[in-house]
């Protein structure tokens, strides 16, 4: 006989690595220096390959912070970037709570876009009505439009038990190529794969806008949408913890046995969540195209929705982290513009993000290295 | 630190193996451990009992390297250990089951046993390793198919899979955290014999319980924890008493008794007709139980585990269809309708898994005592959940049922298990339910904790409320149930009021009520 029980297997190193599960967790800010400590040497990492690249690597950092940092002006348009990720990224956090993987954020998002142009374009409201009105219907219409799309892969997932992460996913290609459809047939503006420019009244005020009163606001490209970011922050927090469905959600995600046991209505909570989860990814479209595109058309998005996914696990799913990570997040974005189109911002980003994950890693496990027996 | 040869080596005549001196552990909040002593000799079982909460767990996962000291040394034959993970204990020959264990179900029995292990390296000639698995088993008396997939495995199965696990990887020094608290009583009969032989093979035992009877079966030593202190150690098992140890337990004298008052059973509460339903397997678990129980009135349910009491339960509960039949709560049918539905009309639920269904791990005490109270005032207001109440609630109950916890904000899964169970009990009890469904209501619990239990549904009974007792344990039944059915392959194979041991036994491995009676008469 081969084997006996206990036999453990003889190999030239008498030494070998070992990841271990750590036996504490660590305490709070012993992960906040950690998560720094991993951005630092994703900095280090980036710095050492634009070197090899042949470029100053401290000169484009000292560029990249002042290009999303460096004045009011480019700290607004960091917040630009920022707010269809704090919405998408809420989106993306209330879904996962009750276990429910959402990953058609991005599809959300583009309907939500659409449901916003459509009150303009079709005409639903005259370009005359007051931009208040105007701001509340549209806003009306993306989140409906985002639930919609959330509504779907939430019934399917109740009713079907089909898996979200299929539909949701596949639904994706459906809302870019919905799209599609009416900005190169229905909306198109003398040919163009875009529709007409909405007039000014459909168009969320920026700072800018009260330049006249605050001189200091010229050129601040900060929308409204942001306010929408933050109020619903403070919502998805409040509905969290505060209220009976946020209950509910919290109890199936931690525990959908316990959850059935309690006798929560499970099915109609599916819906409910990926609903909201699609009318908050559709308020960040709405916030995008009226806010900043001002029109409707093709990539609308660099992929928010699925940066969305990205940012809801580094805040670990708190609504108030999700602001902090994605002006993070929205700096890399702007920054990455500034210096390359593609390339050299793209790899930080992605470097940054590795790191993150792999800290996410060890604050979990310890690496030891131990002797063989 | 290094020395060789430690002083320790000389005293121990009796040749231990463990010595752990002066262990501390804190919890936020809590000290769990506080300067203990403990000593296992070589071929020993030593049983280590203690209030819930007392600090047996922790003790023990830090032998089994899951947890660090504060402060304490641990010795293993003599020699100084620092663990920094279970693996490095199990390297020196420590190994610990735990309550729930750790499969993997959709594998097999071998591959659950190979499992983290370096050997196999690529190839799994699984045909080899299950004959290794099998002799390994029949050797220590472990029956179970080395083939067979582990979610197809009962409870006790489960556990010698686990047992097998340790003996596969080497350990002689096996730590058990309350393994009986799950098993059926023929179970715990083959459980103990698979002990004594590996006691008798050198290997050594440390069995936490809070069965007095079956420690003084089985144990050769008793420690006795008793809030982080000790306060017997080791003291041979054949100079003490039942009543002895509790004694040391609970610092207070525990009544085995309990007087239940005469009292006439109102209308009736939960009925049950001809109900039919298939288990998890798809196979048929229930077939054709017809049963009811009255306000004011306990019924037991007897069985071997596995004989469908579990299905009937969760058919009941709302947690499972049935295919047939008919269930009436006050009147009202309530066959195949949700948890929620069932609820609402006044049922309460121990369920009999405390972990995986009755508490949920990451959420606080209070949101789990809130569970079934989060929809009605004073809790609910309106759309939302008046926090304040529901942690006043919570801390209420804590000191009602005496949950021992830093605050009610600490979650779930940092409560030992004893304490967990009575939140579950705080919870389901509070609600003061119309038909209370309690299975094993009673595990886990220390012995002065069970004695309140016991208190507390007896007067449930007296207020008028109907309750079905699913037990495995026959003289929890007998002291408190009016009536006693006994399940058998899902049938009931009869009634029995004056709680008469021996029948209940004969029906229980199958023999129908009508059958001994002839054979008496
Ligand atoms: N990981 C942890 N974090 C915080 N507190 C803990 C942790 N583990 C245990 N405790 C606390 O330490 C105390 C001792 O717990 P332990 O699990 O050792 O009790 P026990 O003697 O096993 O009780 P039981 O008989 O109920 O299982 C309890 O008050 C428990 O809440
Ligand atoms: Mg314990």
């Amino acid at each position: 006989m081969s084997v006996t029980p206990t036999t453990r297997s003889s190999s030239p190193f008498s030494y070998r690595v070992v990841f271990e599960k750590r036996l504490k967790e660590p305490a709070g800010f012993i992960s906040f220096i950690i998560t720094l400590f991993a951005i630092f040497i994703a900095l280090v990492i980036s710095g050492i390959v634009i070197e090899l690249a042949g470029g100053d690597a401290l000169k484009s950092f000292a560029h990249i912070l002042k290009a999303s940092f460096g004045s009011l002006g480019v700290f607004s348009d960091t917040l630009v970037k920022a707010t269809p990720l704090i919405l998408v990224g809420l989106a993306c956090s209330v879904a996962f709570r009750a276990r429910l993987w959402n990953i058609g954020a991005e599809g959300q998002f583009y309907l939500g876009a659409f449901g916003a142009s459509a009150v303009v374009l079709t005409p639903l409201l005259p370009a005359d009505t007051s931009p208040w009105i105007f701001i509340t219907v549209m806003m009306a219409a993306g989140i409906l439009m985002g639930a919609v799309w959330g509504f779907i892969p939430g019934f399917l997932k109740a009713k079907y038990n089909v898996n979200e992460i299929i539909t949701t996913l596949m639904m994706n290609y459906i809302a870019v190529a919905w799209n599609n459809f009416f900005i190169y047939a229905i909306w198109s503006e003398s040919g163009f794969q875009m529709s007409r420019v909405f007039p000014k009244t459909a168009w969320l005020p920026r700072l800018a806008d009260y330049s006249k009163t605050v001189p200091a606001f010229r050129g601040l490209t900060t929308h409204l949408g942001l306010l929408f970011g933050i109020l619903a922050s403070i919502l998805v927090w409040f509905i969290l913890y505060r209220s009976r469905w946020g209950y509910e959600i919290r109890l199936i995600g931690d525990n959908p046995k316990a959850a059935q046991y309690a006798g929560l209505n499970i099915t109609r909570n599916t819906i409910l969540v990926m609903m909201f989860s699609g009318a908050l990814a559709g308020l960040a479209g709405m916030s995008e195209i009226t806010g900043v595109v001002h029109r409707l058309q093709g990539a609308i998005s660099p992929g928010y929705g699925f940066t969305g996914i990205i940012v809801a696990w580094l805040a670990k799913l708190n609504p108030f982290a999700v602001i902090l990570v994605s002006v993070l997040f929205g700096a890399l974005i702007l920054a990455g513009r500034e210096i390359q189109p593609s390339g050299i911002p793209k790899m930080i980003q992605g470097i940054i993000l590795v790191c993150l994950i792999a800290s996410d890693f060890f604050l979990r496990y310890q690496i030891r290295i131990v002797r063989r027996v | 630190m290094d020395d060789p040869n430690p002083p320790f080596n000389q005293t121990s005549e009796k040749n231990s193996v463990v010595e752990m001196h002066g262990i501390v552990k804190h919890f936020p909040g809590v000290l769990a451990n506080d300067q203990v002593d403990f000593t296992l000799y070589k071929g020993e079982i030593h049983a280590l009992l203690g209030e819930n909460g007392a600090g047996k767990s922790t003790l023990m996962n830090i032998l089994a390297g899951l947890y660090r000291p504060d402060s304490g040394t641990i010795m293993v034959r003599g020699k100084k250990v620092n663990f920094h993970s279970p693996r490095d204990a199990i390297q020196v020959g420590i190994g610990m089951i735990h309550q729930h264990f750790m499969l993997v179900p959709s594998q097999t029995v071998t591959e659950n046993i190979l499992l983290g292990l370096n050997d196999p390296r690529f190839l799994m000639k699984l045909p080899e390793y299950d004959q290794v698995v099998k002799d390994l088993g029949e050797r220590f008396g472990l029956k179970v198919d080395p083939r067979a997939k582990v979610w197809q495995l009962s409870v006790g199965e489960q556990q010698r899979v686990e047992i097998l696990k340790m003996l596969y990887r080497g350990v002689d020094i096996l730590v058990m955290d309350e393994p009986t608290a799950v098993l059926a009583p023929q179970e715990i009969e083959l459980l103990f014999r698979t002990l004594r032989k590996m006691v008798s093979e050198g290997k050594s035992i440390i069995f936490i319980s809070h069965k007095l009877p079956e420690v003084m079966e089985i144990a050769d030593r008793v420690s006795v924890l008793s809030k982080g202190k000790v306060t017997a150690a080791g003291i041979p098992a054949k100079d003490v008493t039942i009543q002895k140890l509790a004694r040391l337990m609970v610092g207070r004298e525990v009544l085995f008794r309990l007087d239940k008052k005469r009292q006439e059973p109102g209308p009736i509460v939960l009925a049950v007709e001809d109900l039919n339903a298939d288990n998890d397997k798809g196979l048929p678990a229930l077939q054709g139980v017809s049963l009811n129980v009255r306000a004011g009135e306990i019924v037991g349910l007897a069985g071997v585990a596995g004989n469908g009491q579990r299905e009937l339960a969760q058919v009941i509960t709302g947690l499972r269809k049935c295919n047939k039949g008919k269930i009436f709560l006050n009147g009202e049918e309530i066959t195949n309708q949700s948890a929620g539905y069932s609820i609402q009309r006044g049922l309460g639920h121990i369920p009999e898994d405390r972990t995986q269904v009755g508490t949920s791990p990451n959420l606080s005490v209070t949101d789990n005592v809130i569970m079934k109270k989060y929809c009605q005032p004073p809790i609910a207001r309106g759309w939302l959940i008046d926090m304040n109440q529901a942690v006043n609630f919570a801390n209420q109950l804590k000191d009602t049922y005496e949950i021992i916890v830093p605050s009610v904000q600490t979650p779930a899964r940092l409560l030992s298990g004893g304490n967990l169970q009575r939140v579950i009990l705080a919870r389901e009890i509070s609600g003061n339910p119309k038909l209370l469904v309690a299975v094993q209501p009673t595990r886990g619990l220390d012995v002065g904790a069970i004695e309140g239990i016991q208190r507390l549904l007896l007067k449930q009974r007296e207020a008028g409320s109907a309750i079905l007792l699913i037990s495995e344990e026959l003289e929890e039944l007998v002291s408190l149930s009016d009536r006693i059915l006994v399940i058998y392959e899902g049938k009931i194979m009869g009634e029995v009021q004056d709680g008469d041991l021996e029948t209940i036994g004969l029906m229980m491995t199958g023999t129908p009520l009508e059958k001994i009676q002839k054979g008496v008469g």
